[in-house]
């Protein structure tokens, strides 16, 4: 079966959780997570660089930018439609 | 103990080819920064910075020297060149061997390494210019500013990213404060503004896309600068027996490792260093007029940095004055104390406060009386000038009136 968007995206957060992806649930937040700015940092890298996207995310403003990190599920949602968005 | 006096000062930086451009533009709250324009540069998110307009090498520079000078080098030479005229100290023999250098950058040469690392692999040539290591090292500006002015004493290179120019300062003090040298060159220099310098910074989502505005509430992020600044510091009595223009005194430094995290501030440490240079100039909180931010226009610098100024201030921080010059050149990264230490002088000399400019919307976490877009008239005794370092690392400085 095709790995999903939603698939890839949790290994990466998982990875950067030091957790397995069965261990990430879609209702986490990064905090739930273990996931600090840096390591937020590092997951947006892997992201684009998975998905051949720009993310728009400045950490002076994480809650401010149009990418949506409030939950595991959000940045999923927020990845499609980049991906949409810019292919 | 002895004292340590600034007898001169030079600078090269968005806001002007020397010192005296450059204050100016600091009592003016002019903008250096704009548009960047190097190689590559529709390739990067950020298209912002205070680049300096209109620099021509070899209006300055021979071609010989050229061949060995990166930017980083040719902005240390020209503001030492201002410096020691406007000091007019005379390098005799025997002051030469208690003459020394002490500058900081964080990159060196990195116009070298961009241009040379695009020739390697981009281009695919095999061979590169034989004077690319000296050119690129990073004592490469001290070394040279030693040659040129024939000072043979203690000269060397701190890099500690955003604080070596304030780390370099305070070596400077030392140096002299421990009798191993009467005058000592000091200040520091970088040259970031190439496509490999902006965007390994764009990496970490810490840059702003349009502007620069610390402690406002719309602030998103800091935005580089580069250039330069020098200053002569010298043994107090050995500037007074030759009757030297006395700028200020350096009264104080402290420096201080947060020994936390490797890019997020800690409030403790910067308290740490600026309780401690207080201490070393024998002040009090009371004392001090004015103080340069580190403020770099990022969330959580300017947020700390404002509590950690209430925390060592008390109610005085109400009455202190704070501002980022940085709104106005950008973040000198390895320079950037040595040209934010002109704001210093200029309150001290002139009674001017350099402004904080594109300040728009107060933000309750940075409720400082932070100088709002216009300079303001106030005489003072003593200033301070802060640098917080990624790495955790802290160095500030504190400068009085002459006499």
């Amino acid at each position: 079966m095709a790995e999903t968007i939603e698939d890839r995206v949790i290994a990466i957060l998982a990875e950067q959780a030091v957790l397995e992806p069965g261990e990430v649930r879609l209702d986490a937040t990064l905090g739930d997570l273990g996931i600090d700015s840096l390591g937020l940092v590092e997951a947006v890298f892997a992201i684009e660089e998975a998905f051949d996207i720009q993310v728009p995310f400045n950490a002076n403003e994480p809650s401010q930018s149009e990418f949506d990190i409030s939950t595991v599920h959000t940045i999923v949602r927020a990845v499609e439609n980049l991906i949409t968005a810019q292919k | 103990m002895r004292r340590v006096v600034i007898t001169g000062h030079g600078a090269i930086n968005a806001l002007g080819m020397s010192a005296a451009e450059t204050r100016a533009s600091m009592r003016e709250g002019r903008s250096g920064i704009g548009p960047l324009e190097f190689q590559d540069v529709e390739r990067l998110q950020i298209a912002i910075g205070g680049q300096i307009r209109g620099y021509r090498p070899e209006d300055h520079f021979g071609r010989q020297e050229l061949t060995l000078y990166d930017k980083f080098t040719q902005f240390a030479l020209l503001a030492a060149r201002e410096a020691m005229a406007q000091s007019g100290l005379e390098i005799s023999e025997a002051l030469s061997e208690q003459a020394g250098v002490v500058l900081g950058t964080a990159g060196g040469g990195l116009q070298t390494q961009d241009e040379n690392y695009r020739s390697v692999y981009e281009e695919g040539k095999n061979r590169v210019h034989p004077f690319v290591v000296p050119r690129l090292m990073n004592n490469a500006a001290a070394s040279h500013v030693s040659m040129a002015h024939n000072l043979q004493g203690p000269t060397y290179t701190v890099a500690t990213a955003c604080s070596s120019s304030n780390h370099a300062m305070g070596q400077a003090l030392n140096l002299i404060r421990a009798g191993q040298a009467k005058v000592v060159l000091t200040g520091g220099s970088e040259s970031m503004l190439c496509f490999g310098g902006i965007k390994a910074w764009e990496g970490l989502r810490v840059m702003s896309k349009d502007g620069c505005r610390p402690f406002c509430a719309t602030r998103n992020g800091m935005v580089q600068g580069e250039g330069a600044a020098v200053f002569v510091f010298e043994e107090r009595d050995h500037a007074v027996a030759r009757g030297a223009p006395i700028l200020a005194e350096v009264a104080g430094f402290a420096m201080t490792s947060d020994a936390s995290d490797i890019v997020m501030p800690s409030q403790a440490g910067a308290e740490r260093a600026m309780r401690g240079a207080l201490r070393d100039a024998r002040l009090n909180p009371e004392d001090i007029g004015y103080i340069n931010a580190h403020g770099t226009g990022t969330t959580a610098n300017d947020r700390t940095e404002c509590a950690a100024v209430r925390a060592v201030f008390g109610p005085h921080a109400d009455r202190v004055m704070i501002s980022s010059t940085k709104s106005m050149h950008g973040h000198l990264i390895g320079g950037t104390g040595a040209v934010e230490l002109l704001a210093c002088l200029m309150a001290l000399d002139e009674g001017v406060v350099a402004p904080t400019i594109n300040y728009r919307e107060r933000d309750p976490e940075c409720d400082l009386d932070v100088v709002p877009n216009t300079a303001r008239q106030a005489r003072m005794r003593a200033v301070m000038s802060n640098a917080f370092a990624f790495g955790g690392l802290n160095a500030v400085l504190v400068l009085t009136a002459p006499g």
